[in-house]
């Protein structure tokens, strides 16, 4: 049993080094990601790349985009989508943002929102 | 003759396969609302042929699965998405078959993290912005994980399944 599960071992040896050199790259990535990350102030909206608005974190609010197919919250200095036209609804799903580089993206209606640090300016990407 | 018979019906019933896997992946629903972030079911049907048939027979079922999904549960934009992630990840998973000594297990993952490398890469063109650096930890911890058991799924269909029995 001992020797067939070294066997095994053996086989799998380079299938368990490139797994686990991909969860090792992804977690350092999400380390990097939370020990960088920083509140931030704007939430920049853009529709087909093109930013069509920018609200302050600060002050709460409800805003329609691109026509009414999204609806951005924004409150207590963090951004989510409550409403979605698309079948999917993941960005509804998505929940809160509030951290500098933060997004949410609604693929079927090209929507996006990215959270910002001080003056629209993006520190992180 | 009968070879052709064979052959054909073991392609059509892959294809069916790979057809039912898409529909059961699309009626589970998402646990993380990070868009990409899936079992990718349907690429158990497109290991086994690459593994039990051959290259040319994993293209057709995967490009004719692609196609018969979108039309029936998709739209022209998640053809768009499947397609670029089906030619990226089975070109990837081709090649490492090829020329490396990884098992299922290992080419399952890297087909499933390629397919989601491919769709990022689409996803930042249709939304005008690069999503790259955002969603890409995201999606190769899932992407290794769900390769995981996609592929270990794979390797005992794989070996388990005999076609030329009964012949």
């Amino acid at each position: 049993m001992a020797k067939e599960n070294k066997e095994k071992t053996q086989k799998y040896r380079i299938d368990i080094i490139v797994i686990l050199s991909v969860i090792l790259v992804s977690l350092v990535a999400f380390c990097v990601m939370e020990l960088t990350r920083k509140e931030g102030e704007v939430a920049v909206v853009e529709v087909n790349g093109v930013t069509v608005a920018e609200y302050s974190l600060l002050s709460d609010g409800v805003f329609p985009i691109n026509g009414g197919t999204n609806v951005l919250v924004i409150e207590g200095g963090a951004a989510y989508f409550n409403y979605s036209s698309c079948p999917t609804h993941t960005c509804e799903a998505r929940g809160k943002i509030r951290y500098v580089g933060e997004r949410i993206d609604c693929l079927p209606n090209r929507v996006s929102v990215v959270i910002r640090g001080e003056g629209g300016v993006d520190l992180v990407s | 003759m009968r070879n052709n018979t064979v052959k054909l019906t073991t392609l059509a019933l892959s294809v069916s396969f790979a057809l039912i896997l898409s529909y059961i992946e699309s009626r589970i629903p998402t646990f993380v609302a990070i868009p990409g972030v899936k079992m990718g079911l349907a690429n158990i049907a497109v290991i086994f042929t690459l593994y039990k048939l051959g290259i040319k027979e994993a293209v057709a079922v995967s490009f004719v699965r692609v196609v018969m999904v979108s039309v029936l549960f998709g739209s022209p934009v998640s053809f768009i998405y499947s397609v670029s992630g089906a030619i990226v990840s089975l070109c990837c998973m081709v090649l490492l078959k090829k020329i490396t000594p990884l098992s299922e297990i290992a080419i399952s993952v890297v087909g499933g993290v390629m397919h989601n490398v491919a769709q990022t890469v689409v996803a930042s063109v249709i939304l005008g912005t690069s999503v790259v650096q955002y969603y890409l930890p995201y999606l190769l911890l899932s992407g290794s994980l769900s390769g995981v058991a996609i592929g270990v799924v794979s390797a005992i269909l794989i070996k388990k399944i005999n076609l030329s029995r009964g012949r």
